[in-house]
């Protein structure tokens, strides 16, 4: 347990130096982590420089009897061009109607524990919330917090496995592996089209390795700047038979969003 | 040979002599049959899933699978643990909770983990909400640490009495398990993984008790009685019933062809089996023990009268063949009577009784056709020593009885009608109890587990899905007060140790968000503001532990559970009633639905279930005898006779039961199938002899009496013995179930004999006149004697 957290450690510090130095673009030699290191990084950053975003979203679960029940968001999200630093966004959700109003600001982390306010109308009051949760469900989805939000690339290590084919498409396959320690995930698959450089899919394994969700993200646009969003996300938990979707409307983006946007003080005046 | 042959007589002499001349044939196509079916039993797997004891329209089958698709199953691995200094809030068992905690997310299927260590204590820090494990670095916990988490755990109430015992003497870990029910290799799998588990933590703490219950582990306890009882239970008891054949048949070759007619039939029966695809239970597996013993009896029957033929001079082949034509009708209408029995179990509820049914009739019909095919080949060619002729002492006991129930049939009639009378009054005495954890003997570790964890904590949990009024409903004040009143409802029963309730969290978040005001420590009052602190509290907790489990999705219900000790199946009978009672007065409206379920409800009303299907089945396999027995003996007046020696003793057994022994599981509803037909077996044989001395010999009522009890007494009760001895060997089965089921059944042979000895014939020369033949005596007789001509 300890010399895999040492290899974690010494992995993880091979990585930031192979950033700084931009070895990533070296083609020949490369290594299978050098590859899958890539491949993730030009699909990130494919999806950078749009500085700001906001977007209405419908979550809809879905248990194992079939039976639905949906929750509308809206999210704005601030980019921030260090890769070392998550980006901060706000949620707001709008429906059920009780919980109407209750505003999540989040302050994402790359290998800790986000920094969390949620406001709770009813109770006229800023909470900051301190846990351990980065890979916890969200609001009873089978989404985790960072799952459905902007990947950082740095919260992982990658690996390239090879290519397929998925959905008509050739795609390349990485394997991501957590660096957050409290993180509910050995490891991730995701798949990679070679065209457009967008995630399609990412099959989740479970501490003990088994496979526990899969994320499919599809109906991907391309905005203005060459920025691609996915509409519509499915993730379905093979464990429990649960599932949710998040379909999200047309983003905006550089909507003119600043820092001051997303600090705590700001959660007691939406809407 | 007798000079009044009957058209199955001819029929059977025809046969015998047909298997004989190509007795060859008959051995090689009776290899090859049995071969061929006997191979589907390379597809037979043990079940290992308590809910293969329900059948899929089982009404509380069906509630609770309703409640673990709205929330997620709960077939979990508990792990008590007791350390020996009394106290579990110390470094080293928090140290061992911690690493278990750790460890058991890698148990195979497992999707979530509780205990002390992640318990996800929540707490305010000014305008923080801290939400943080319970225990964490236990090792180095300091005194005034320890005395924290101690206070912490002791009060809360989704702690207290479920993960650290009241008196902080034991700690659990319990793990949710969800298998994906694909292959029957996931149970074992995950509890073969836990053990390890277990035994190398155990090996690094030998002083503290780690002991392992829950649902999987039970699952697990039904494959491994029906392994333990297949391969210790089942051979012995071969043994046993070959020796007692041997002494009582006195021929090495006639015991050596009823081994192999018993193998033949067990492994078609069981091939049949494998080919249906139906995993085997530990019931079913009682199914080659009942083929057997019933082989037995059909071939002790000819094997005696073909040693007693050869005894007065006839050669070997002759002998066989006459034993053959006595004994066929009775041999065909016990084996069908008992056949009709068996598949009466498929009128339960319970599957695993279908599945013994119908592997049990099938080998009872292979038994009957091997034992006038195979068995009369087979001797025809094994060399059989003739007995020297002496005469019977066997006859002589026999007529002595006779003479005895003839000379004292009036005080026969009343004493043992009052005997019946007073067992009959005493069945509904009986009490049904289906706790599972005593479905297993001491031997089974599952069993000694539960015993032991159960001084500390309950282990039988009762689920409440309480439904609110429309999507988040659950936030409702007077919902949450409902549900607090309920839940404080629950707390007061008997037996209840535990209830993890959403009203307790609710009262805890409020305080939090109050900054640990204790005068805040209650139910909030505003709709919103509990929704909110759901979103809040769902918001904060880490991968696993999630409120999926308690709350549905469109948080219109939530779940409730309480969890009882060591609990009859009376006493939790009470407590539901109660509890239903409580919801019909109290809960609103869209309340009134909710309904207690779980597998411990399951299991409470089995036995009412299996039982109450069982008495239509039973009825008509009664009524389907007594046809069958018209047509074979041609009166229709002793069909309907013999419906009274083949009810009562079933019946009486019962009361034997509830006066002796009190509490029975819910194989009760199988016993009267499965001894049906052997008690049957009795009454036809005697009844036919009885038959044949009228129509064959010319004797009156009290002569063909003795006639029968002369020529059949002695194997009637060659019969009984092994018989009982074969079912009475069944209370060696690691499974209570089926150890119900042998004594309950031997109890029902042995009072078939005396019934069928000193009852039947005084039923019928004290009543011959009015109750059984119609008006007069030569009436009865002229009735048994018309159609035979």
């Amino acid at each position: 347990m300890f010399s895999n957290r040492l290899n974690k450690f010494t992995k993880s510090v091979a990585l930031a130096a192979m950033i700084g130095t931009g070895l990533s673009t070296a083609a020949l030699g490369q290594t299978a982590e050098e590859k899958g290191f890539e491949i993730a990084a030009r699909s990130d950053r494919s999806d950078t420089g749009f500085e700001s975003s906001e977007v209405n979203a419908i979550m809809t679960l879905t248990n194992s009897a079939g039976r639905t029940s949906t929750r509308e968001l809206y999210f704005k999200t601030l980019e921030r061009e260090n890769e070392d630093v998550g980006d901060k966004s706000l949620t707001v959700f709008e429906t059920p109607r009780d919980v109407q109003g209750t505003a999540l600001l989040s302050h994402a982390k790359i290998l800790e524990a986000d920094d969390q306010w949620l406001y709770l109308p009813a109770l006229k009051r800023v909470k900051r919330i301190s846990s351990a949760n980065k890979s916890g469900p969200f609001v009873g989805s089978e989404f985790a917090f960072e799952d459905f939000t902007s990947t950082e690339l740095n919260k992982y290590e990658y690996t390239y496995v090879g290519e397929d084919t998925f959905d008509g498409m050739t795609v390349d396959v990485v394997e991501r592996t957590p660096r957050y320690e409290n993180s509910g995930y050995v490891r991730q698959v995701s798949l990679i089209d070679q065209d457009v450089f967008q995630v399609r899919k990412i099959d989740f394994y479970d501490r003990k390795n088994s496979l526990l969700k899969t994320l499919t993200l599809s109906e991907y646009r391309e905005y203005e700047g060459g920025v691609w969003r996915a509409h519509l996300l499915t993730m379905e938990n093979h464990q429990t038979g649960k599932s949710t979707s998040i379909e999200y409307g047309d983003y905006a983006f550089k909507t003119g969003l600043a820092d001051n946007d997303f600090v705590k003080g700001v959660l007691r005046r939406i809407r | 040979m007798p000079k009044t042959m009957t058209a199955m007589d001819e029929f059977a002499v025809k046969l015998a002599q047909t298997v004989i001349n190509h007795r060859w044939l008959v051995i090689l196509a009776t290899l090859l049959f049995t071969f061929l079916v006997a191979s589907g039993a390379q597809y037979l797997q043990f079940s290992n899933n308590y809910r293969d004891f329900f059948s899929e329209a089982n009404p509380e089958l069906r509630a609770f699978e309703d409640l673990q698709s709205t929330y997620t199953k709960n077939d979990n691995i508990f792990f008590a643990i007791v350390p020996p200094d009394g106290d579990v809030v110390s470094n080293e068992t928090l140290s061992l909770v911690e690493e278990l905690t750790e460890r058991a997310w890698q148990i195979p299927y497992s999707i979530r983990v509780d205990s002390l260590s992640n318990f996800q204590h929540t707490e305010a820090e000014e305008d923080d909400l801290i939400v943080e494990d319970l225990v964490k670095g236990a090792e180095n916990l300091s005194p005034d640490q320890l005395a924290r988490i101690k206070n912490i755990a002791l009060t809360e109430p989704l702690l207290r009495n479920q993960i650290i015992s009241g008196d902080s003497r034991a700690t659990a870990v319990n793990v949710v398990v969800q298998y994906p029910e694909k292959a029957l290799t996931e149970v074992p799998e995950a509890v073969g993984f836990a053990r390890t588990m277990r035994d190398e933590i155990q090996a690094k703490y030998p002083n503290h008790e780690i002991r392992m219950i829950g649902v999987s582990m039970l699952n697990n306890a039904f494959q491994e009685a029906a392994m333990a009882d297949s391969t210790t239970m089942i051979p012995i008891m071969y043994l046993v019933l070959l020796v007692l054949m041997a002494v009582t048949v006195r021929t090495v070759s006639g015991t050596s062809v009823t081994l192999l007619m018993i193998g033949f039939a067990s492994a078609i029966g069981m091939g049949v089996l494998g080919f249906s695809g139906t995993p085997m239970d530990p019931m079913v597996l009682t199914a080659p023990t009942i083929i057997m013993t019933l082989a037995i009896a059909d071939s002790v029957h000819i094997l005696i009268t073909m040693r007693n033929s050869m005894k007065e001079g006839m050669t070997k082949n002759d002998a066989l063949v006459e034993a053959v034509r006595v004994n066929f009708l009775a041999v065909m209408v016990t084996s069908l009577t008992t056949a009709i029995g068996f598949l009466a179990l498929n009128f339960s509820d319970a599957p695993p009784f279908w599945h013994l049914g119908n592997v049990s009739a099938i080998g009872i019909v292979m038994a009957w056709i091997l034992s006038v095919t195979f068995l009369p080949a087979m001797m025809s060619l094994l060399p059989v020593r003739a007995p020297k002729p002496a005469s019977g002492g066997d006859q002589s006991a026999m007529a002595k009885l006779a003479d005895f129930v003839v000379g004292n049939h009036k005080k026969l009639f009343y004493g043992i009608g009052a005997l019946g009378v007073i067992l009959v009054a005493g069945v509904p005495r009986i009490e049904f109890n289906d706790q599972w954890t005593e479905y297993f003997d001491e031997s089974i570790e599952f069993r000694r587990d539960s015993d032991y964890a159960t001084q500390f904590f309950g282990f039988y949990p009762i689920e409440f899905s309480v439904l609110a009024n429309g999507e988040g409903g659950v936030s409702d004040p007077e919902f949450l007060e409902k549900l607090d009143a309920f839940s404080q409802f629950l707390r007061e029963q008997p037996n209840v140790t535990h209830v993890y309730s959403l009203a307790d969290i609710m009262k805890r978040l409020n305080k939090n968000l109050h900054a640990d005001d204790e005068s805040w420590y209650r139910l909030p009052d505003d709709r919103e503001l509990s929704a909110q602190y759901l979103l809040l509290y769902e918001l904060s907790l880490p991968y696993g532990l999630d409120l999926n489990d308690r709350v549905s999705i469109d948080k219109s219900a939530t779940r409730v559970t309480a969890t009882l000790t060591n609990t009859s199946t009376t006493e939790t009978k009470a407590f539901l009633d109660a509890s239903r009672n409580w919801i019909a007065e109290n809960a609103p409206e869209y309340m009134k639905a909710t309904v207690p379920t779980s597998a411990q409800v399951m299991f409470t009303y089995v036995a009412e279930r299996n039982v109450n299907s069982m008495i239509t089945g039973n009825v008509i396999a009664i009524l389907a005898i007594a046809v069958v027995m018209m047509i074979a003996l041609k009166s229709a007046r002793l069909g309907i006779l013999s419906i009274v020696p083949n009810g009562l003793p079933i019946v009486a057994a019962f009361g034997a039961w509830a006066f002796m022994v009190g509490t029975v599981g819910f194989s009760v509803a199988a016993v009267a199938s499965v001894s049906l037909g052997i008690v049957v077996d009795d009454t036809v044989h005697f009844l036919s002899k009885f038959v044949r001395g009228i129509r064959e010999k010319g004797y009156d009522t009290a002569g063909a009496i003795k006639y029968a009890f002369e020529m059949v007494g002695m194997a009637l009760i060659v019969n009984t013995v092994v018989l009982v001895i074969g079912f009475s060997y069944l209370a060696t089965s690691h499974f209570k179930i089926n150890a119900d089921l042998g004594l309950l059944t031997a109890l029902a042979i042995m009072l078939a004999l005396l019934f069928d000895f000193l009852f039947l014939p005084a039923l019928m020369l004290l009543g011959a006149d009015k109750l059984i033949t119609g008006k007069t005596n030569k009436g009865a007789l002229e009735d048994v004697q018309q159609p035979a001509q």
